[in-house]
């Protein structure tokens, strides 16, 4: 055993938790990049159609991420989160007929709204988990489906639905003064984005991302850290419902027109199984996730194939993560692809193997 | 000094404690009796976890009972679990911090305190590894040091050498050993091994269905007979 003064001494000396590292300078340094790119050069090198369908991987990026939260860092399923979805939708176009506010305000409401909502919902989180909860949020989310079914989205008529179902001229729902045009709402839903996954950020690596992972592996012993649970998972719902909110209100102005018919409580659950394919565990799944949901559906129109080969692709998709790779593609494919790089490698010839091993060994 | 009166927690039908009475001084006190004596499920009285039928606790001239689950943490009450429980998730550091940072004791010298209570309880390794990638016997001083970070009043250890190696458990029951000096915290260890209580332990009760059938120093309540008795069933099963 460590004499007591030796090893504090020694503790310090290899120790210093604040300082970014490396790897941290380099993420910084990606992540930089790819927010450049996407600002600069995306919307300059793609046609309009896929211009579109990247302001959608910008949306779902952002209900992604919320989904994750609850399930990769908290352990709560949600299959309601295309009604809250929706919600967030129908607050932005009710909120923008109404008023002149500017967007990002707009957004805001939005997002406080989803968040009463949502966290509204979570209530019955406190006591089940799991299927339970599943069931609970997805009914709840079906009953929603139902209720906007009846109500329609607000087109500009008037009073507290804001629907009109006589008029002849809809009016779209306006965009920010600062990006009417696609490419500008592009940049600007990249925008947003990006915020809200700095909020989810500066959250998993603070207080409540360490409660929610206590909480995560094992409620009492989270509570006999003096972790105050029913605050810490009403915090996860309360912050994804929130992001899924302002996604529901950058939709709202990238589609210009809401109709319920694009908001089926099925979609939940193909959310669920293709976040849980992109990686519930990192930032990144979200973004895999978003791209498999709204790039790959846009690349096959192009292509004449029918999207509908999806919903297989996902289905074999969850199936092989939940059995092979629980921690989602954005882990597995670089770690087979490292796996493969070495096959090649070694397979070159005897004369390489020192190369082999020193390459093995960095 | 903790004080159990008339403690009564029943699952059902079944009784698993049945009105106890026992007093602990501050030390280490032993807590001891076969399984389903009821044990843990005093221990999970003591956390929140378990409402009792009847009876009361005062700990240090509180009623325990009434502080909210989660806030017992910050009265000063650590606990392990029989399986052991530090976050896998989470580096080591990270593991001793977030009980600092939730019972909020002394938060201005957190890293200090985290530091030493890792030092304390004798863990030789990088506190920003990860404790999933720790072995067995470092994942139960990972938990010690987490029971004994801030300002415990209280100290709960439930079978904190199970599974592990004579060697571990010698150096485990080294560092159970000088909890209470180091921090003024009353100890109470469960286990089923009798060399870790005697070694660990000044006074010690043994429970049996609920019933507390002997209290007092190690040593005599070991020699016990009707202990031994409840302990090892009759002479001839040995």
């Amino acid at each position: 055993m460590l004499d007591t003064a030796d090893a504090r001494t020694g503790g310090r000396r290899q120790f210093r938790l604040r300082r970014p590292g490396p790897g941290t300078l380099v993420r910084a340094a990606v992540v930089t990049g790819l927010l450049l790119i996407l600002l600069f050069a995306a919307p300059a090198l793609l046609s309009a159609y896929y211009v579109d369908s990247m302001t959608q991987v910008a949306v779902y990026a952002m209900l992604a991420i919320g989904l994750g939260l609850l399930v990769g860092r908290v352990g709560l399923v949600s299959l309601g989160q295309i009604a809250v979805f929706a919600i967030g939708a129908w607050v932005t176009a009710r909120l923008l007929f109404a008023t002149s506010q500017p967007y990002p305000l707009v957004l805001l409401e939005a997002g406080a709204s989803t968040m009463a909502v949502g966290t509204l919902v979570g209530l019955p989180a406190l006591r089940l988990r799991g299927l339970y909860l599943a069931l609970i949020t997805l009914m709840l989310a079906g009953a929603f489906s139902i209720v906007l079914a009846t109500t329609n989205f607000p087109n500009g008529g008037h009073g507290f639905l804001g629907y009109n179902g006589s008029s002849v001229h809809i009016p779209p729902i306006r965009r920010p003064s600062i990006a009417t045009t696609d490419p500008a709402y592009f940049r600007y839903a990249v925008v947003v984005a990006a915020l809200m996954f700095a909020l989810v950020y500066a959250h998993i690596r603070t207080r409540p991302g360490r409660a929610w992972i206590a909480i995560r592996q094992s409620e009492p012993a989270a509570i006999a850290a003096g972790i105050n649970t029913t605050l810490y998972k009403l915090w996860a719902f309360a912050l994804a419902s929130f992001i899924t909110g302002v996604a529901g209100g950058i939709y709202a102005g990238a589609v210009h027109f809401l109709y319920s018919i694009d908001f089926p409580a099925q979609d939940s659950i193909i959310l669920l199984a293709v976040v849980l394919m992109g990686g519930v565990y990192s930032m990144w799944g979200a973004i895999v996730a978003a791209f498999l949901l709204q790039l790959l559906p846009a690349l096959l129109n192009d292509w004449g194939v029918s999207a509908d080969w999806l919903t297989i692709l996902f289905g074999v998709g969850v199936l092989q993560v939940l059995t092979t790779a629980p921690a989602g593609l954005v882990d597995q494919v670089p770690k087979d692809l490292a796996r493969l790089g070495r096959l090649i490698l070694r397979s070159t010839g005897p004369r390489h193997r020192q190369g082999v091993s020193e390459h093995d060994r960095g | 000094m903790i004080e159990v009166k008339d403690l009564t927690v029943r699952f059902g039908g079944v009784t698993s404690l049945d009105s106890m009475n026992v007093t602990f001084e501050p030390g280490t006190c032993g807590l001891i009796g076969p399984n389903g004596a009821g044990k843990t499920t005093f221990f999970n009285v003591l956390s929140g976890f378990v409402r009792p039928a009847s009876g009361s606790v005062r700990a240090f001239g509180d009623d325990l009972l009434s502080v909210v689950h989660f806030r017992r943490a910050r009265w000063g009450l650590r606990r392990t679990f029989q399986t052991e429980q530090a976050i896998e998730d989470l580096s080591v550091y990270d593991n001793v911090a977030i009980v600092h940072e939730h019972a909020r004791q002394g938060g201005t010298a957190r890293r200090r305190d985290v530091l030493d209570a890792i030092s304390f309880a004798g863990l030789d390794v990088d506190p920003r590894a990860k404790v999933g990638t720790l072995g067995a016997g470092q994942r139960r001083l990972v938990e010690l040091a987490r029971a004994v970070v801030g300002r415990p009043k209280l100290v709960l250890l439930d079978e904190p050498a199970a599974g592990l190696p004579d060697e571990e458990t010698r150096n485990l029951a080294d560092v159970i050993g000088r909890i209470p000096s180091r921090t003024g915290a009353l100890t109470i260890l469960v286990d089923h091994d009798m060399s870790l209580v005697s070694a660990c332990c000044q006074t010690t009760a043994v429970l049996d269905f609920g019933r507390l059938i002997a209290s007092g120093p190690t040593a005599e309540v070991l020699r016990d007979e009707q202990v031994t008795r409840a302990y090892l069933g009759t002479a001839d099963v040995t």
